[in-house]
């Protein structure tokens, strides 16, 4: 059997009696890309608010790699080597393209580390190579403000591969992007996704085919159903809560 | 050597060659803030002035701690503090209750006084306190009190300020937080008489370490131990900035939700600027002491914590030089119009406060960077 780098157990939690995510049980496997479906409401983002420590749940376990991450807060989370992007692009305005990946480099995050953190070789290197990867090689020097929303969402992908995470977790990766832009963001996911795992949210169907192991279809904060693309799609359940209403 | 590393983008800077006066004027302005402002403090202003004007300068200049310690944690950490004179209060005390005990000890009508333990001071006396209280006794030695101004004030401010953020307690609640703290601060030492000296504060400190602090080589030497001191906090601060830390710092200030997922503990990083701050805002208040030679409820309670957010805002809260021009500037105007248009100040500052955030939000080290920018655009 394959190694569960991440096991989500009974989770629920709820806002005000609403339960957003109710009883879940949700694992992903080592280099596994999973991708996570379902309407809006279906308590998709909720899931992955909850791995990365930005809610806390009412009730079950998040374990990765040993720890459990519902007892941890976020920078510890990100510290154990899990990674976020956020459903808008959430990059540092005020700094450089070079500065928000530098910001990343996942060494010296402590307040005297930080004071005396020098940007050699090894970082700059990292730094050009990420660079190159997301598009942005030949942006190293404008501040993040200038950026298309597009590059934004490019430049958070690059601040997480700075970060090197063992799992990424990316909601809506290619929301509000050209066609274009989303067939390179498509190779470079596939990219990313060489030796980590990542569980992404998406609705663009398109894209999920071409990318996905394996789906889980969310539906009011339950697993609906869960398997390959071609499973997924021919199932009744999941045709009825897509298209029945 | 340059000022605002932040916002002054390399590429806006046109060779040399053709480059106008005007704007050659403004690079080296801002390229040679320190050295500039460093010739002005150490050669310029000691050179024009006679010891009585150069005290009084030196009564500003202890002020432009505070207003650089704000650029650092309003400015960079986005920490706006209504309560920097907490933290210049408790240097200046603490260095007044130095100096005290040293002339109480020196007097010989003190010592009849204190029950046969160590001589109380006058102003104990008069309030019917005969034994020294004990957190007063270690000030009669210069290696507590020194290493203590320097200490206290900033572990203080680390642990208030940690506290606070770790429960997610920021913006204009811990604003708040600061201000209620420094308004209880001056309640506390004007209600604690019989301890603080109340409202009059605690006077006739005439000397420190045995030297006279009031003669006019005095004046002079305090003088130029402030300046460098004041050189080296910028310097300190210029350091931090230009360091990573300078940069979480802004990504704190930007996007604080966001810094916790790149794996910073923003809580701590903000404690320590804030610490910082609260260090240099200690040190003007220890050298405030020992220029004018007294220390008064009146320099740390909520209208002086006010009066040096506006310094900074004026100066720039983005330029840790810029906050100095502001400090002084605005320090001097205070006397002047307080001496000769009495009750005008408050409303004049008042004003200010509206002014400057709304049409020189970067103040005045923001009009530099705006000629610089308009000179080098009509190239």
């Amino acid at each position: 059997m394959t190694q569960m780098i991440l096991s989500v157990e009974n989770l629920t939690v709820s806002f005000d009696g609403f339960k957003a995510v109710d009883d879940l049980n949700f694992y992903v496997e080592e280099n596994e890309l999973h991708v996570v479906i379902g309407p809006n409401g279906a308590g998709k983002t909720t899931l992955l608010d909850m791995i990365c420590g930005k809610t806390k749940p009412s009730y079950g376990t998040i374990a990765f790699k040993g720890l459990n991450l519902e007892r941890m807060l976020e920078y510890q989370i990100t510290r154990a080597g899990v990674g976020r992007k956020f459903q808008n692009p959430l990059v540092y305005e005020d700094l450089t393209v070079a500065e928000n990946l530098e910001l990343s480099y996942p060494k010296k995050r402590d307040v005297i580390g930080c004071l005396f953190f020098h940007r050699d070789e090894t970082v700059r290197d990292e730094i050009d190579r990420i660079a190159h990867m997301i598009f942005l090689a030949d942006q190293l020097d404008r501040k993040a403000a200038q950026l298309s929303h597009g590059q934004k969402q490019w430049l958070e992908i690059g601040m997480l591969l700075m970060q090197d995470p063992e799992l990424l977790l990316l909601d809506e990766p290619v929301a509000g992007m050209s066609a274009k832009e989303r067939e390179q963001t498509g190779a470079l996911l596939r990219e990313i996704a060489k030796g980590r795992s990542v569980v992404v949210i998406e609705h663009d169907m398109e894209f999920v085919k071409s990318v996905a192991h394996k789906v889980t279809v969310l539906h009011q904060g339950k697993k609906l159903a869960e398997g390959t693309m071609d499973q997924v799609q021919n199932d009744p359940r999941v045709i009825e809560v897509y298209l029945g209403h | 050597m340059k000022d605002l590393p932040i916002s002054s983008p390399r590429s806006s800077t046109p060779p040399a060659a053709a480059q106008s006066p005007g704007l050659r004027a403004t690079l080296l302005l801002e390229r040679y803030s320190v050295v500039i402002l460093a010739l002005l403090l150490l050669v310029a202003i000691p050179a024009v002035s006679g010891s009585f004007r150069l005290g009084l300068f030196a009564k500003y200049l202890s002020f432009t701690f505070c207003a650089a310690g704000l650029v650092l944690t309003w400015g960079y950490g986005g920490i706006l503090s209504l309560g920097q004179g907490i933290f210049f209060g408790l240097g200046s005390y603490m260095m007044a209750m130095y100096m005290k005990l040293e002339a109480t000890s020196a007097d010989p009508a003190a010592a009849v006084f204190g029950n046969g333990g160590p001589p109380v001071p006058d102003f104990m006396t008069w309030n019917s306190i005969d034994k020294l209280p004990w957190w007063w006794a270690p000030f009669e030695h210069a290696w507590f009190a020194l290493p203590a101004i320097v200490i206290l004030p900033t572990l203080l401010a680390f642990i208030l300020a940690y506290a606070n953020f770790r429960k997610r307690v920021g913006g204009v609640y811990f604003s708040i937080v600061t201000l209620a703290l420094a308004s209880i601060m001056s309640i506390m030492i004007i209600g604690q008489q019989g301890y603080t000296g109340g409202i009059n504060g605690i006077t006739n400190l005439p000397t420190f370490m045995g030297y006279s602090v009031q003669s006019d080589t005095a004046v002079y030497v305090l003088y130029y131990v402030s300046a460098c001191l004041l050189l080296v906090a910028i310097l300190a601060g210029r350091f931090i900035l230009k360091s990573r830390l300078g940069k979480v710092l802004i990504a704190i200030r930007d996007r604080e939700d966001r810094i916790r997922f790149s794996g910073y503990d923003p809580a701590l990083f903000k404690g320590f600027i804030f610490a910082v701050a609260a260090l240099f805002s200690a040190i003007g208040g220890a050298m405030f002491t020992l220029q004018v030679g007294f220390a008064s409820p009146s320099v740390c309670g909520i209208v002086p914590s006010i009066e040096m957010v506006i310094y900074a805002a004026v100066g720039g809260r983005l330029s840790l030089v810029g906050a100095v021009y502001g400090a002084i500037l605005v320090g001097a105007a205070k006397s002047f119009l307080s001496e000769n248009f009495v009750g005008f100040w408050l409303y004049l500052i008042g004003g200010l406060f509206i002014f400057v955030p709304m049409f020189l939000p970067k103040g005045l080290a923001g009009v530099i960077e705006w000629l610089r920018e308009r000179q080098g655009a009509a190239q």
